[in-house]
């Protein structure tokens, strides 16, 4: 007897959904993210990340040409298995002490993962995929609404307890009551947070849908944009105050993240050369400023000390050597060695500080200490208590200055030429565009953007390591920008919000940050390759002309 | 007719010859002073042979895939931690139960057997999950995803065995040395060098001589051409990365025998390596990824000592890695194909 096609894809997809599963759950993901709640007593993390395997799976397996009943049997199928395949672990890890190899296979494990009842596990998981498969039923604005809604919730509440907090420090707990509960949020907050944020998605779907079939967009007017952007700045300069200290010193990363993502964005989004040694010149403009304001550093010691600000276009024009002497034996070779060079790169600076060899310039592995902090002559000093909040001023600044030079340059002529490189190096030499020049600038400018950060971070920070400058923060900032949308600015702040904020935030997750970074980049080359925000391709003639 | 040079190829041969010379000097520096007697010299290079057949064998992986698909399978070096990493927990089992100590040649081959298949699970799923849905997507994605994985799996390992340091046991008829030719070689380093000659024949034959082996380097030639010839080209690529994971595995037992401490991090810097020891033998080309391997083994054994240290650089091995980088910066420069490469063309590129 043959078995029908659809019905040997959801048992597949059941046991490619029971893999994931059991692999979260080994990795130690489940039990950690089990002692976060999103709903108060209600649902925690670590089963809704089971739940949420279940059901991508079941939604997959019960695919839209079938027809109803079989959509729902796929999706009980699918889910089912997954379900077995979880009481399998259970029965085996019970029979067999598997904590020799698997560090994560716990008594508390197994509990946990039998939902109270190990019996029920594959029902559940079968109750969840037919939940999966009705979704196919909704129509697809609506379901995507919904979707979106629940994201929303969970995000709000796994950060619940933060918000808390800042509610609290700033006495409008009170107010919120309905909403957070100590630990998650409160049944009805959910309820209400999934509401009114799919209406609004659904509301804001229709309208672009009919924005669409309009026969000509209604251009928006320049003043609603100036409006809205100055709203934006008022908000964003309250926002320190509102926040408070810890909040703020997550949102000085994010913001000194933004910054050298605009800067990479120059060289992988715009000129499509993938730099993964990206950090170095974060190292360089950090470690110019170090040595040169340092009261410990060599410079000092042979009686000239420079302060923050004379020795920021130092640190500036050290990032942008360096850019250029590494630009200059990668000009001719492409993708995938210029990947590798720059990597090596990388790890040759940070060798290189490490190394005794330059210890009495570098201080080793010590690194070097007692950076002053930033001044302003007669205005301020970023130190003293409010030294977060006031730093965030200058962050603020500095990213504004380099979105608008990014944008700028972006449609700029040189934009344009990077753009083109990007396309097809043959065919832009070909159309007369110098290469060498092209690619040594985006090279410069890429890392002068990281050279002030570097700088930055130095003087923030009072003290460098060389071990702070590892191949993880290229990666980073390398994921945040291809999953922000290569090439678009807006892409690189909504990047470094989710890439950087969200794990600064759950600090207690930190262990399984670069897996899902990993994971994250494997999924959107595989999904959507453009990112969340796409770069649309510049119109050469606006439309009606 | 003349060649123009332009600025860049200047500053470039400048860079080239200002390291060249650099490391002239320090060579004949050290040459004169002589700080170390033959017996040391000796052993750099002995050392510097086993590390490189190490590298020789996890650069075939690079380059018999990068053969046939034109992309670096940045996670290949995870491969070989996921090999090294699992073997451990057959090596413990067995020296606790006493039997690495009875029959070694037989754990060791149980353990390289299990090291070889975890390596090649990984690959597989890599090159189904990852790879082959990018088969046609630009070149910068199937990079990335690559990298990703490399991330995905490293710290997949930590999670499942920790992310501690792991001791592999002693084999105990594998301590002290051997007298060959009046030279004393460490037992380990003899294994890993017969072991990886032995494996790199073995794989050159295959590749030359078995129906598997014609296709793979049909697949890599022509693919099109070789799907009209009515060969297979995905389960060839499949075979392919089997092969070159087979070999990460074994060598991550060689590894644990030679440096006894695995962890999930591992694989990271043996395998840009090995990729360095592929791009330096011509990449795509097999015999020039063992040359590659060795030759880069031998520079990072005995260059600290040999021109560093000549240079008046304190604690020289600390460069160690820099050398491995700052060699492929200047293979780059001035032999983009390759020590063997003449096979990389424009096209290819």
């Amino acid at each position: 007897m043959k078995l029908a096609n659809w019905f040997v894809d959801a048992i597949q997809k059941g046991l490619i959904g029971g893999g994931v599963a059991i692999l979260l759950s080994l990795v130690g993901m489940v039990m950690r993210f089990a002692g976060r709640s999103i709903i108060q007593d209600v649902v925690d993390l670590g089963h809704t990340l089971l739940l949420i395997v279940v059901f991508i799976v079941a939604f997959s397996a019960a695919k839209r040409e079938y027809s109803a009943v079989v959509k729902v049997v796929a999706g009980f199928v699918a889910g089912f298995m997954t379900g077995l395949l979880l009481v399998l672990l259970v029965l085996v890890g019970g029979q067999i002490d598997m904590r020799a190899m698997f560090i994560n296979a716990s008594p508390e494990l197994y509990a946990f993962l039998s939902f109270g009842n190990l019996a029920l596990v594959p029902l559940i998981g079968a109750g969840t995929g037919v939940l999966a498969a009705l979704f196919h039923f909704l129509p697809a604005r609506l379901r995507n609404a919904l979707f979106t809604g629940f994201a929303i919730t969970m995000v709000i509440g796994t950060l619940s307890d933060q918000l808390l907090l800042i509610f609290t420090n700033n006495g409008l707990s009170a107010y919120f009551r309905w909403l957070l509960a100590p630990k998650g949020l409160t049944v009805i907050g959910s309820l209400i947070v999934t509401l009114v944020v799919a209406t609004i998605n659904y509301v804001q779907s229709m309208r672009s849908a009919r924005a669409v079939r309009a026969v000509a967009p209604q251009p928006a007017m320049r003043w609603v944009q100036y409006t809205i952007g100055l709203l934006l700045l008022a908000v964003a300069l309250y926002l320190p105050q509102f926040l408070g200290a810890y909040h703020s010193q997550v949102l000085n990363q994010v913001g000194l993240y933004i910054l050298m993502g605009l800067g990479l964005n120059i060289v992988v989004g715009f000129a499509g050369m993938l730099d993964v040694g990206y950090v170095a010149f974060l190292a360089l403009g950090a470690y110019a400023m170090g040595m040169l304001t340092s009261p410990e550093g060599f410079i000092a010691q042979a009686g000239g000390q420079w302060n923050f600000w004379a020795a920021l276009p130092v640190a500036f024009m050290v990032a942008v050597v360096a850019g250029i002497l590494l630009g200059i034996p990668v000009l001719k070779i492409r993708g995938d060695y210029l990947t590798i060079v720059t990597l090596g790169f990388g790890e040759i600076i940070r060798i290189l500080a490490i190394s005794d060899w330059l210890r009495p310039y570098t201080g080793g592995a010590q690194g070097i200490a007692a950076i002053p902090p930033i001044e302003i002559v007669g205005l301020f000093s970023l130190s003293g208590p409010a030294k977060q909040q006031k730093l965030f001023y200058l962050i603020l600044f500095c990213c504004i200055v380099a979105a608008f030079v990014a944008l700028r340059l972006k449609k700029s002529r040189l934009g344009r030429a990077w753009m083109a490189v990007r396309e097809d190096e043959d065919v832009a030499e070909a159309m007369g565009i110098n290469l060498v020049q092209t690619k040594l600038l985006a090279f410069a400018c890429g890392a002068a953007f990281s050279g002030i950060s570097g700088a930055i971070y130095a003087a923030n920070l009072g003290s460098i390591y060389p071990h702070s400058f590892g191949l993880l923060i290229s990666i980073n900032i390398v994921a945040l920008i291809i999953v922000g949308g290569m090439g678009n600015i807006y892409g690189v702040i909504l990047g470094a919000l989710v890439l950087v904020g969200l794990p600064e935030l759950l600090r207690e997750f930190s262990e399984f940050r670069l897996l899902v970074y990993g994971a994250v980049l494997i999924f959107m080359m595989l999904q959507r390759p453009e990112g969340l925000l796409p770069d649309k391709p510049q119109q050469l003639v606006k439309e009606g002309i | 007719m003349r060649r123009r040079i332009d600025t860049t190829t200047l500053v470039m041969w400048l860079i080239g010859v200002l390291i060249v010379s650099g490391v002239a000097w320090g060579t004949f520096n050290t040459v004169r002073a002589n700080p170390y007697s033959r017996e040391n010299w000796i052993d750099f290079v002995i050392f510097g042979l086993a590390q490189g057949c190490l590298y020789a064998l996890i650069a075939l992986g690079y380059t018999l895939v990068y053969g046939i698909l034109r992309m670096i399978n940045f996670a290949h070096g995870e491969v070989f931690m996921a090999g090294a990493f699992t073997g451990y927990f057959v090596a413990q089992p067995l020296f606790d139960s006493g039997f690495l100590v009875a029959q070694p040649v037989i754990s060791l081959i149980l353990i390289a057997i299990v090291s070889m298949a975890t390596s090649i699970l990984v690959a597989y799923l890599l090159e189904r999950i990852c790879y082959r849905p990018l088969r046609n997507a630009p070149r910068l994605v199937p990079l990335i995803t690559a990298i990703g994985a490399s991330f995905f799996l490293q710290y997949t390992f930590a999670g499942l065995y920790g992310n501690g340091v792991k001791t592999y046991p002693t084999v105990p008829s594998l301590t002290g040395e051997w007298q060959i030719f009046g030279i004393g070689i460490l037992k380990t380093q003899a294994v890993v060098i017969v072991a990886s000659i032995v494996l790199m024949l073995v794989l050159w034959l295959f590749i030359q001589y078995t129906k598997t082996g014609k296709a793979m380097r049909a697949v890599s030639e022509d693919k099109e051409t070789a799907a009209l010839m009515g060969i297979n080209v995905d389960a060839t690529i499949v075979r392919t990365f089997i092969i070159g994971a087979a070999m990460a595995g074994s060598a991550g037992v060689l590894y644990a025998l030679l440096n006894k401490q695995v962890q999930f991090y591992m694989g990271f810097q043996p395998g840009l390596k090995a990729f360095t020891a592929a791009v330096l033998g011509g990449i795509g080309n097999i015999p020039g990824a063992m040359l590659g391997g060795v030759f880069l083994g031998l520079f990072e054994s005995v260059g600290p000592s040999l021109f560093l240290e000549g240079l008046k650089i304190p604690a020289p091995y600390q460069l160690k890695d820099a050398i491995a980088f700052t060699m492929l910066v200047l293979i780059l420069i001035f032999r983009p194909t390759g020590i063997l490469g003449e096979r990389l063309s424009k096209k290819k590129a």
